[in-house]
């Protein structure tokens, strides 16, 4: 509860407080609780960068953030089309807040695909600052913007943006003219227009400049021309905020001191995943060694690894999804900390060798950043649709634990539990994590690592069985009591030779190949039994909210910060809701089915079409609700919002 | 080791309590007396060998050895197999496939096992055929084929699978057959030798589904005059007096001739540790059938950078500029910043 309690104050509505003094000739500037801003250009607008740099610069200043990269699958899409449309939103405030914002309260769009893209995010009468050098004929074209004779037309005269602040700034001119005693060379003054674009904002937000411009140095420092160029650029559009009437007002966000005290730094899902193996490989004291094939929304983790080998993480890049968990796996045979790492289509082709992990009662670390399906289907777009694969999608009886981050911070945490859970029960363990948090990026006050949980295993040294002559034995099935885990034995160790396969093998002993029908049924039960057994040594679940309302709102993975806001509104505008947000998806938390049975309604809000809802209803025979949006984004809080109004005025009609 | 050194282990110490249960008769019998002979001699321990199949026949291979072992699943033994190897360079990593796990299904990571030159003996057992399925043509079955699934003839052309080894570079590339052990012998010792990937094709009789597919060539009585024997150094001869050899024609073409006609200094001298693949290649290919003469042996053994080490030393390297790995560092590597009262 102390968690919910913290972030009350969130996600409502913004407030305005202007404030006198600040600097120089604006000598107002209007304090705000929070602020949602959203960069829009083309792929090669450098909006990635130019968001990251913002979000940068809010995490040292203090705030707290969480943000929202959208780009497209190409690399280079057409040029000015909507498909080539590359958006990133941040959201920055004084106080906790856990998602990227509903609706952006300023849109930078740097060309009119970006601004048709957009708009419709832009919360009503919202800042809408433009390119106007981009928006000429040609550039209309192919936004998009031409009427039924085929003309162009241009919506930044025509009217229809009355109702928004518009603020037209000439950026590549006002670039171009910036650099030009630099001795740059057009074509490289006009790609700079992103840093003019961070400058303004950087101004209208009272961001420092400092960090930027030691960032453009550190960034481009080999190309001390390009440096410069983006130098002067950043500056000019600061400067514009400053000296033109055009911006008018500046708005500050103050550091979040509601946050907890503490040393910060900013993270992403991928980044914090990666670290959370290399921390995992240091608390269960094994190396580490990665075996990935790219795929897009997972090499990240792949990159990140591939940097620290001084901590003896081996990566291999593989030639294939199947190669890699096959290396993951033959390490963990050996005595390593096996991991790969992948997206849906890869956990499809992993599933064979998933399942001889089953088989075989080894530790495996399987992970999953979800991204839109079936097939290549969207790949950098966020979607949560793979718990059926996770659960499923192996051939024959094939259980295995499920885990999943809920957050870009939690993915630390998340991967030690299920390196945890492998390690312990010897079994492959899949952790769920997805596009938006992969990408996605907010502040993580760093844990003290001396309260990190010890999760290290004794392998195997020594005969486990005595035959019936005297003589000892090892038996690789002979299991232990608590966990039905069997015993790990790394090859280098004399006496304990032995042999695994994928063939059903004698039930808890001697792992000798056992075709019997008795033995089957008994091997099967055996292996359901031991993924059953993890859920006595998961905590209960926990209950936010209204332990005392009619709806009870179950969610997991990345859904949280969504459910998180939603949950926080509903409760301040008066109504009641509890809320549960699982972590262990396999087993479930021994609990759950008792505490959902106390809600009449329960609202299961997925990024599918109802999978964890599906589980939930045929496990615990509950009325469990889907809310289902499957549209390569994340929930806003509104749509989740409405769902619990929806449903609970259902419930009263009835 | 040295030839009066008292070998530390003896073939018993190899031999697991389970039931060898390949068909009666069966080429793999041989081949899995050769490695459990063989295996003393090479000065290692029993702990610290691994051998990873896959699935087919010749898979079953790792139950019967008393090492550390992995059945797999079909055609990935390759890519496991480099798990271990990348993992634990200290240990004697073996790979035991055939031609449809090895060439088939799994063909993709044979290849890249190769290319990478990660330190695996590998053991193809070629028999031109799907025994465990129960006789269907293989990637290395002849065109015109009669199995069960080629009722009129296999139209699929086969692979070479030295040919398939040294396209993908592979540092070691070796043929034996499973009638002669002391040829085995030698060629997986020389192979388990051999730093980074060796490839061993081995010519194995399936007496069920495929009998005698290659008793033309390796019957006793057909060896003089079937078999070239490849040896580093050597003009490459064959036949009962040597009288037969094998030259190269002014068109690049590798021909057999008699010696007689061309001359010795026109045979030419095999050099297994050629550089450029290409003379290898031919060899691999010279033989298109198996009722013509067929060249046994190490056509290549080449040194190329282990994989393993190669990490090793990547990771060493890091570990001395950077100092061991620092946790609490590394969460602060991206810049920190303070949030509220701290002292």
């Amino acid at each position: 509860m102390t968690d919910i309690a913290q972030r009350e104050a969130g996600e409502s509505e913004s407030t305005a407080v202007t404030v006198g003094g600040g600097a120089g000739e604006h000598a107002e500037s209007t304090v705000l609780d929070r602020v949602v801003v959203r960069f829009a250009g083309d792929s090669g607008d450098g909006m990635q960068l130019t968001g990251d740099r913002f979000t940068s610069v809010s995490a040292s200043y203090g705030n707290d953030l969480s943000t929202l990269p959208e780009y497209p699958a190409e690399i280079r899409a057409p040029a000015g089309t909507v498909h080539g449309v590359s958006s990133f939103q941040v959201h920055i405030s004084d106080h906790p807040i856990t998602t990227p914002g509903d609706e952006p309260n300023v849109l930078v769009a740097m060309n009119p695909a970006a601004l048709r893209a957009d708009l419709n995010r832009l919360e009503p009468g919202g800042t809408l600052i433009v390119n106007e050098d981009a928006f000429d004929e040609r550039n209309l074209e192919k936004a998009g913007y031409t009427a039924p004779d085929g003309t162009s037309f241009n919506p930044l005269q025509d009217g229809s943006l009355d109702s928004y602040r518009l603020i037209r700034v000439p950026m590549t001119s006002l670039t171009k003219e910036a650099a030009a005693p630099l001795g740059v060379k057009p074509r490289d003054a006009e790609r700079a227009k992103n840093f003019f674009a961070l400058g303004l904002v950087s101004w209208m937000y009272t961001r420092p400049t400092e960090p930027t411009i030691d960032w453009i140095g550190q960034r481009f420092g080999k190309d001390e021309l390009v440096a410069a160029a983006n130098r002067a650029a950043f500056l000019a559009g600061y400067h514009f905020g400053e000296t033109t009437e055009a911006v008018g007002h500046r708005f500050e966000i103050k550091p979040a001191t509601t946050m907890p005290a503490g040393e910060y730094t900013s993270i992403t899902g991928n980044t914090a995943l990666a670290w959370g193996i290399v921390a995992a490989g240091q608390l269960a004291k094994l190396p580490v060694t990665l075996g990935s094939y790219p795929i897009t929304p997972a090499s990240d983790i792949l990159h990140e690894l591939s940097k620290h080998k001084h901590f003896g993480v081996r990566t291999v890049q593989a030639e294939d999804e199947i190669a890699a968990v096959g290396m993951a796996l033959g390490a963990a045979f050996a005595g390593h900390l096996g991991v790969t790492t992948t997206s849906g289509p890869g956990l499809a082709l992993k599933s064979e060798t998933i399942s001889l992990a089953v088989s075989v009662e080894l530790p495996l670390l399987v992970i999953d950043i979800q991204r839109g399906g079936p097939s290549t289907g969207l790949p950098t777009k966020t979607e949560a649709a793979d718990l059926n694969i996770a659960m499923f999608g192996r051939h024959g009886e094939a259980p295995l634990p499920i885990v999943a981050a809920k957050s870009p911070v939690h993915c630390f945490e998340a991967a030690i539990e299920a390196v945890r859970i492998a390690v312990k029960y010897r079994t492959p363990v899949i952790l769920l994590s997805d596009g938006f948090l992969a990408n996605g990026s907010e502040p993580w006050q760093l844990p003290d690592i001396a309260t990190l949980p010890d999760i290290a295993v004794p392998f195997a040294t020594e005969a486990n069985h005595t035959a019936a002559d005297g003589t000892p034995e090892f038996w690789p099935y002979l299991r232990e009591p608590d966990t039905l885990a069997r015993p790990w034995a790394i090859p280098g160790t004399p006496g304990l030779m032995h042999r695994v396969g994928g063939i059903e093998k004698e039930g808890d002993g001697t792992g000798n190949i056992s075709y019997t029908p008795e033995n089957h049924q008994k091997m099967t039960d055996l292996r359901a039994a031991k993924v059953a057994a993890v859920a006595r040594d998961i905590p209960p679940v926990e209950i936010e909210g209204d332990e005392d309302a009619e709806l009870c709102v179950l969610g997991w993975g990345s859904t949280w910060a969504a459910i998180d806001a939603a949950v926080q509104r509903r409760r301040r505008a008066g109504v009641k809701v509890a809320w549960v947000h699982v972590m262990h998806l396999n087993p479930l938390p021994s609990d759950l089915g008792d505490v959902l049975r106390r809600y009449p309604k329960i609202l299961v809000p997925e990024l599918n079409t109802g999978q964890l809802a599906r589980i939930v209803r045929s496990a615990y025979l509950v009325d469990a609700r889907s809310l289902s949006k499957v549209q390569g984004l994340p929930f806003i809080a509104r749509e989740i919002e409405d769902a619990i109004d929806r449903l609970l005025a259902e419930e009263a009609a009835s | 080791m040295t030839d009066t050194a008292v070998p530390l282990t003896t073939k018993k110490d190899w031999s697991s309590d389970q039931e060898v249960r390949w068909c009666p008769g069966c080429g793999d019998y041989g081949i899995l007396l050769a490695v459990q002979q063989l295996m003393p001699e090479l000065g290692v321990a029993p702990e610290n060998t691994v051998f990873i199949s896959g699935i087919g026949c010749s898979s079953r291979f790792p139950y019967y050895m008393n090492t550390y072992g992995m059945h797999s699943i079909h055609g990935r033994a390759p890519a496991i197999a480099t798990g271990v190897a990348v993992a634990r360079p200290d240990l004697d990593v073996w790979v035991i496939t055939g031609d449809g796990d090895g060439l088939s299904i799994g063909g993709n990571h044979l290849i890249h096992a190769l290319r990478r030159n990660v330190n695996l003996t590998i053991l193809l057992f070629n028999n031109r055929i799907y025994g465990l399925t129960k006789g269907q043509f293989s990637p290395t079955s002849e065109i015109g084929k009669v199995t069960k699934s080629t009722p009129f003839g296999s139209i699929d052309p086969p692979f070479h699978p030295l040919a398939v080894a040294l396209g993908a570079e592979a540092s070691f590339v070796a043929r034996t057959h499973d009638l002669d052990r002391k040829h085995m012998m030698e060629t997986f010792r020389a192979a388990h030798d051999h730093r980074g990937a060796a490839f061993v094709e081995i010519y194995q009789n399936c007496n069920v589904f495929n009998d005698g597919q290659f008793s033309e060539i390796t019957r006793k009585q057909q060896r003089d005059e079937m078999m070239i024997d490849l040896v580093h150094g050597q003009p490459i001869l064959f036949g009962a007096e040597g009288q037969r050899g094998v030259t190269m024609g002014a068109d690049g073409q590798l021909r057999l001739v008699d010696v007689s006609e061309v001359g010795l200094d026109h045979i030419l001298v095999h050099d297994a540790g050629r550089d450029d693949p290409s003379l290898a290649f031919a060899l691999a290919r010279l033989s298109q059938d198996d009722h013509s003469p067929t060249p046994f042996g190490i056509f290549r053994a080449v040194e190329r950078q282990e994989y393993a080490s190669a990490i090793g030393a990547q990771l060493a390297h890091e570990s001395e500029r950077k100092g061991p790995g620092d946790l609490a560092a590394l969460l602060r590597s991206n810049g920190t910043w303070q949030v509220g009262n701290t002292n």
